[in-house]
This record gives C-alpha cells, structure tokens and sequence, in this order.
C-alpha cells in the first residue's frame, strides 16, 4: 500500500478537526482493516488494536530519561503529545511470535499447511522516527536477494498514518541520525497534530494515492494557512528540541575502529545483558526458531520468536558461544546497530528513538557509549573519522539507489 | 659425488637458503643415505650426532610406551628434516625415527656443524635460524593438535569431565594419581 | 506427497517453509558421520552451487545449516554422468548429497535418518566456491575432518572441466584413521589425477600414512604460490593456521576462499545470528576470501 507516487495530487494542506479522526477510524476498518495505534494502559503509552479514536491517549505526555518512563497529564488534549513508548510497530509487522509453517506426517508423507491469515493492519499515529524503522526492517526482510514472505505479507497490506514529532523527549536524538521530526515519505497518510486555544486540529498531507483517497472522504475544513503555519513551525522547533545527539562524525568508522576499545569493559560492568534494549528497539530483527510437536508426534510446527544478541545461547553452536563475555555482547549491539548494518543493509540500524535509553534497567545511554568510544579513539582515527562523516552519508544513499 | 651432493643440499628446502659459501661448509659433513621401509634410523635414547635432509620417502617419529608399543607422534614427509635432539645438551633423541617406505636423504655430521657453529657464530648464526621456525612451526602444529579441534562436543565434555575429576580421589581415571 | 507451496502459482515459494525430499541413498561414513542422498519426490528447489548450504528439518526435532557434499546424488556425482555444478538441465536440486556429523539434537537426528524418511529442506543459501574462479590455477583442496564435505564438489567440478585447472590438490587431515571421509573417494580421484594427501593427529594400529597436522602437507605439495587457488574448509582454528601459513609462503589472501561457520537459523540474512562483524555469513558466507575476513578472525568473540 505504500508507494511513493510521485503524481498524487497535493492542493494544498488540508487541515481536518479532531472530530474527523472516528471518521479516519471508520474508513479505515472499512477497507478490513485492524487500526494499531497508541492508548495510553497499565502506566505507558502502548501501541494495540485499537476499536475507535476515543482510545488515542489524550491528554498525555511522557517524561523520559535514561532508565525512566513516567506518564504525565498535559495541560492540552494532544493525542500525541508524547515520544516513544515501550514498544515499537515490529510487534506488528514482526511479531514476537509467529508460526511460520505447521505440517502433518502421515504414512510417512508430510504435508505443509496453507500459511496463516495475516492480518492487514492500519498503523495510526507513526513518528518519523519509527517510520524510518520499518524502512530499515523493510530493506532487512524484503529489500534483499530473500523475500521473508510473513512480514512481506503484513508490510503489503498495511496502511500508514504518520504523525509528526512536535514535542521530542528527553532521550530523543533523531537528527544526530539524520532523520528529522517531520514526515517525509514511507506514508499513505501524514498528520501534524495543532492544539491551542480548545482547538484541536491536523494539517493533514497524502503520501499515497490510497491516502488521498482516504483523505477526500475526510470531512475536511476550509485551508487554513495560519494553521498550516503553526504546524510547519512546531515541527520545526521540534527539531532544535532534541534531547540527545551523536557524535558528529562516522560512526560506521567509530565502531569498527573501536572493535578492541576499553570501553567494553566500562559498559559491560553496568550492562545486565538483559536485551531489554533489543525488544525495544525498533530495528532489531533478530530471531530463532522454535520446533514443537504434538504429543503424536507427527503434527509439527516452526515457530519464529524474537532473540537478542544478548542472550548468551545467541552464539550457541553445538557445543558453544563465540559471545560468552558481556563486553563482546554489548559491543556486538552497538557495533551492528551504529557500524556494520552500513555494511551490511546501507544504512544505519539507528533512528534515533531512544527507547534502548529509556528502557536500560540501569540506564546505559547509546549517545553516551558512543561519545565515549570517540573520546577513547586514537586521535589520528578521530580526525579521519569525522572528515569521513559527509562520505558515508552519500555511500547510503548510492547503496539505497543500488538496491531500489 | 660432491658436486652431486652439493646440488642436493642446494635443491632441498629447509638448506636451500643458505648461501652458498655455507651450503659448501654443509657439503664437507654430508653424504647420500637411504633406508629401508621399516628400517630405523635412529632409536630413543642414542646419541643425537647427525640430522637428515629428507627427498624422497616418509620418516615416523615414535615412542615406546609401556603398555602402548611404539606411538608414532608424527611423520616427517619428503622436503623436511630430521633430527634437531643435537642442538642441545645431553645430544641424545628424545624420539625413535623410523623409515616409513623407501627413503633418500642426506646425512650431515651434526658434532661437526656443532663444532663449527662454535668456532665460527655466522655460519652457526645461519643454522639456528633455519632451525628455529622449523622447531617453531612443529610446537606451534602440536599446540593445534593438542586443542583436538576435531572432537565433538561430546568428547570434549568427557575429556573436561574426566579431567574435573580429582587426582586424590580413588576412582580417578588419571595414571598419575597411584604417585 | 506434495507440500501446499507449489512453484509458480501468484505467492512467491516462502523461503522459510521446508520442501519435504526423501532419503534415497544411505551411507555410513565413520561412527558419527553419513552421507545421505536427498530426492525431491516433487516441487525441487533451485538449483545448489558447490559451497552453498541448505537448512535440513527433521520433522518435529529442528534445523540445522549443512552445506552440499553432492549436487545430484550420487550418481551424477560421477563425471560420466553431469557436470556437478548443474544438478539438473532445469536449474533444479532433483538430488542434493549432504554428509552430516552428528553433533547435536538435530544432526544426531539426521545421522539417523532412514531410507525413505522425509527430510525437509530449504536453501540454496549463501555464497558458493566459484570453482571457476580458479581457472588458469591450481586447484588447491585443504580439509580438516568434516571439512571436506563441502570440499568435495570442488574437486568434481575440477575433475568435471579438467582442462581448465592446472593442477588439482587435496590435503586431508583428520582427527584419527577411522574418522576419514570419503576414502574410497579418495582412491578413485587420485587415479584421475588429483595429488591427494591425507594426515591424521591420532594414528591407530595398522596406519602408515601421515601424523601430523594438514599444514604438514602444504611443504611436500610444493605449491607454486602465484598459481595456487586455495579452497580451505576445517575448523576455524585450523583454517586460520593453514591460510596465514600459505599467505607466508606467497599465496595471496583473496586467492584462499574458507567456508566458515556460525549459528544460523533463517539461512537468509533475517535471523542475525551469523553475523560475523559485517559479514552477514549466510548472505556473504559462508564461503569468503581471507582477504575479506582475516582481520576480523583475529577478534576475539566478534
């Protein structure tokens, strides 16, 4: 559903009220779709299956830092006043458990099974941030030589509203990765939420021609460019608002020059190897497999489950790890995260969200590792690794181009 | 003859670097040997007085083993060396050799080259340090033979296993411990 | 039987579902290794080239990542037959040839597969060899123990266009006598000229060939350094030993290609377990140059 058609039909921005969202909401359980957005439950903005847009959590914020997450009630009745939450839209495109085949064996035949129905999802309410990071997982499942076809299936069918970023938490640091609080493309539909005065509005833009058409059944107000204004203006300042930023330099360099840094063992003297940050990010892929039988023995199923390289069974091969020490386990995260994804999916693992911040049980700040790791460097690598920056910015984009 | 011993030291690997001058020095301590399939060629113990430039055959380096017969450690293929037992003090072999199949080689008076390593430190300068990657490379093949890195998880965990076994108690398996 | 997923209809085959093959041909190699000749009754997958592997099921027990020992069963693994690294005239793995070790749940499992059982298979994943690479060289063949299965169609298809190599070498060493693969192999290559030379740690009553370790081989081999191309699959140890000791005899690190090994669950690049700093090993691997991957080796839990 996610195209970027470069011919739709943009008059303008239309700016549509808070009271057009069940609107939205009804148009797009229409298409068969489920809508998963953000709801504020059990102390936390989470992201479900939400029936209508009374379950959006207005009126709350969130305050963050590292190793903290409370809900805060705004003084407005913003919908999105807040910054990342525990989860990420991976428990939906990726989840935490799927059954990727199940099979009968009978007289010694086996028989694959039809694969599952997937679910076509609407994603309501997507930052920018987190609408870099399904393009990162999509250039990971689908983007390469093999086509994985459980996410393919739940990625063709979805239906993207992004919401801009107007007010970034404390941990948040998407420009240093070169995102940005506003939505720019990967969305059917794009929202930047207004409230002032009791007046509670979006600009709203398509992205899609599914989008737009959405949008033309929206009950609509008049354009309104003092609005649109506004909202251009909040994600703007949105931008200078970041809590936290990255070294300005490479850090695809800065990790691989890094591999034998004293750094690993600091982190790993506070690190609890909890993978905590794994489930919480939005990028990270990694997974196992689990094969379970019935008690006959001839039904079985292959279940994918997430897995962290943090686990120490992470590396098992019969008989063994190769990452036995949390250092190596810590370095294996981040290197990847911020290094060698370059190498390996032209781009970086990182947009920037800081849930791995807010969710480390003991706080361990990935800006921070990453600052120290730059301090530790040799200053010869420091210099080249900074005049290095501007290069690898332009390598993704050539690599992108490549593969597109 | 000489001539034709002369471009067998300069043709094996492990003299061929020399320089000439002292691959002549090499020449005047060696003559043409050959031995037998079977035929041992020197025995554990004896006095370590020559080594071998190996060229055609195979030669098996042992060890008598009570209860075990003779163990062969390691064989020496065509292009190598034997013997090195006469570098150092007592100048005995610490293992047998053994010809595998029908083996050449040259045979160089070890107390002679010993003599003259003494008396003139180039030339034994020169011999050490074609001796030394060769012992290297050897310790360095028995350390990886050591690590057993084709046993399965299975028998290294019942090699840990036998090992975590104390040599005081009773039962262990280990022959050192009735000491 | 048939499995739901057929090639051709609008839903690309799922790389992650098993195409189930039978076992046609059984072969104990040593007590813990086999050699099992897989047939896909129907539905093949595309075809394997030599140092691909594919994801083996045993129905109910897991997968495991083996790499293709044969690429048509046994009997188009003889050159009379077809040129190895074409499985089938329509690009189709008909008959794949794995041999497994048993060395954990599921290669046990797979050790013990019978005649006729079904086995469920997903591939061909990962880089191969490029035998043809080799054009013009030497081809230099360097096993440790089960190593030499994924070598082995290196040396079919060197056998197979004979005319295009120079010389072709096998080195084979092994943790004992009785755990050496493919012996009867061995013979019948080196009557078709392959300089085969085999070692082994641990010698056993009766055994007159070499005790020693493979590098032991490389010296008598007497490889001219600039014509060698070097194909190197053991344990990882052991292949870093032998290719530093041929990078010191002149033989230049993009000219060793080793298959290297990690945890793997998917095969194709979304699991993230094999990761080798960047080298992705299912995707990239599990065939690399020791060019490509030297410097990451020397890390310690990389």
């Amino acid at each position: 559903m996610v195209s970027h058609v470069g011919s739709v039909k943009r008059d303008g921005p239309a700016v549509i009220g808070v009271d057009a969202l069940p609107a939205l909401f009804a148009l797009l359980q229409e298409q068969g779709r489920t809508v998963v957005g953000p709801t504020a439950r059990d102390g936390a903005i989470v992201l479900a299956e939400l029936e209508s847009a009374d379950e959006l959590p207005y009126g709350w914020g969130v305050d963050t830092e590292a190793g903290y997450y409370r809900l805060r009630q705004r003084d407005d009745t913003a919908a999105f006043g807040h910054s990342a939450g525990p989860q990420s839209w991976k428990s939906f495109l990726l989840p935490a458990r799927t059954r990727m085949w199940s099979a009968d064996r009978e007289d010694g035949v086996v028989r694959v099974a039809e694969p599952d129905e997937r679910p076509r999802y609407a994603l309501f309410g997507v930052r920018p941030c987190d609408l870099r990071a399904i393009g990162v997982l999509d250039r990971v499942l689908i983007g390469g030589r093999h086509v994985e076809a459980d996410y393919g299936a739940r990625r063709d069918g979805v239906f993207v509203v992004a919401v801009d970023c107007t007010e970034p938490g404390a941990t948040c640091f998407c420009v240093s990765m070169g995102g940005g609080p506003g939505a720019e493309a990967g969305f059917d539909l794009a929202l930047t939420e207004v409230v002032d005065g009791g007046d509670h509005r979006f600009v709203a833009r398509a992205g899609t021609e599914a989008g737009a058409h959405v949008l033309s059944l929206l009950p609509r107000r008049d354009s309104d460019t003092e609005t649109a204004g506004r909202a251009a203006a909040a994600v703007d300042q949105a931008a200078t608002r970041m809590g936290r930023t990255m070294p300005a330099m490479s850090l695809r360099k800065l990790m691989a020059d890094s591999r034998e840094s004293p750094q690993w063992d600091d982190v790993a003297s506070r690190c609890l190897t909890c993978g905590n940050c794994t489930m919480a990010c939005p990028t990270c892929f990694c997974t196992t497999t689990e094969d379970v039988t019935d008690l006959t023995g001839d039904h079985a199923e292959r279940w994918r489950v997430w897995d962290s390289c943090f686990a120490l069974d992470f590396t098992g091969m019969h008989g063994g790890q190769t990452r036995t020490s949390g250092q190596s386990r810590y370095r294996q995260w981040i290197s990847h995260k911020l290094g060698t994804w370059y190498d390996q999916f032209g781009e970086s693992g990182c947009v920037g969200c800081g849930r791995c911040i807010v969710w480390c049980p003991v706080g361990i700040d990935i800006t921070q590792e990453a600052a120290s790791l730059a301090a530790l460097l040799p200053a010869a690598s420091r210099d080249h690794a900074e005049s290095q920056d501007h290069a690898e910015s332009q390598d993704h984009a050539e690599s992108q181009d490549h593969d597109g | 003859m000489a001539d034709t011993l002369r471009l067998r030291i300069a043709a094996h690997p492990f003299s061929a670097p020399f320089p000439e001058d002292q691959r002549e020095l090499l020449a005047r301590e060696a003559r043409p040997v050959e031995f037998e399939p079977d035929e041992r060629i020197f025995a554990e113990g004896g006095a370590a007085d020559r080594f071998w430039l190996i060229e055609t055959g195979r030669v098996a380096l042992d060890m008598w083993v009570p209860g075990r017969d003779e163990q062969v450690v390691e064989t020496l293929p065509e292009g190598t060396v034997l013997g090195w037992s006469w570098l150092t003090p007592p100048y005995r072999w610490h293992f047998g050799a053994r010809a595998l199949e029908h083996t050449t080689a040259v045979m160089i008076d070890a107390a002679a080259v010993r003599e003259r390593s003494a008396a003139d430190p180039v030339f034994g300068y020169a011999v050490l340090s074609r001796f030394a990657p060769l012992i290297i490379e050897r310790l360095q093949a028995t350390r990886l033979r050591m690590l057993d890195l084709h046993a399965t998880p299975q028998e290294i965990a019942e090699t840990r296993a036998r090992r975590a076994i104390s040599p005081d108690s009773p039962d262990s398996p280990e022959p050192g411990s009735a000491r | 039987m048939t499995t739901s997923f057929e090639t051709g209809t609008a839903t690309p085959a799922d790389p992650m579902v098993p195409r189930f093959y039978q076992v046609t041909s059984r072969r104990e190699e040593t007590r813990d290794t086999v050699t099992l000749e897989l047939t896909a009754p129907s539905d093949p997958l595309g075809a394997f080239a030599p140092g691909q592997f594919a994801m083996l099921t045993v129905f109910g027990v897991g997968e495991a990542p083996i790499s293709v020992s044969g690429l048509g069963g046994a009997a188009d693994d003889d050159h009379r037959h077809r040129r190895p690294h074409h499985a089938d005239a329509d690009g189709l793995a008909l008959r794949l040839t794995h041999t497994v070790r048993g060395v954990g749940a599921v290669t046990r499992a797979l050790q013990a597969a019978e005649l006729g059982q079904s086995i469920g298979v997903r591939g061909p994943f990962g880089t191969g060899w490029d035998v043809p690479s080799a054009a013009g060289h030497d081809v230099v063949v360097i096993a440790g123990g089960i190593g030499l299965a994924p070598l082995r169609p290196v040396v079919l298809a060197a056998l197979a266009e004979r005319r295009a190599y120079g010389r072709v070498v096998l080195l084979f060493g092994a943790r004992s006598p009785s755990d050496l693969l493919y012996t009867g192999e061995l013979e019948s290559w080196r009557s078709r000229g392959v300089e085969v030379a085999v070692t082994v740690d641990r010698p056993e009553p009766g055994w007159r060939g070499h005790v020693g370790l493979v590098t032991s081989l490389i010296g008598p081999a007497r490889l001219t350094a600039d014509r060698a191309a070097v194909f190197l699959c053991g344990p990882e140890v052991m292949m870093k030993h032998t290719a530093d000791a041929l990078v010191a005899s002149g033989v230049p690190p993009h000219r060793i290609r080793m298959s290297l090994e990690r945890t793997m669950h998917c095969g194709a690049g979304w699991c993230g377990h094999c990761q080798l700093g960047p080298v992705l090993l299912c995707r990239d691997g599990p065939v690399a140059g020791y060019d490509e991957v030297c410097d990451l080796l020397r890390i310690r839990e990389l």
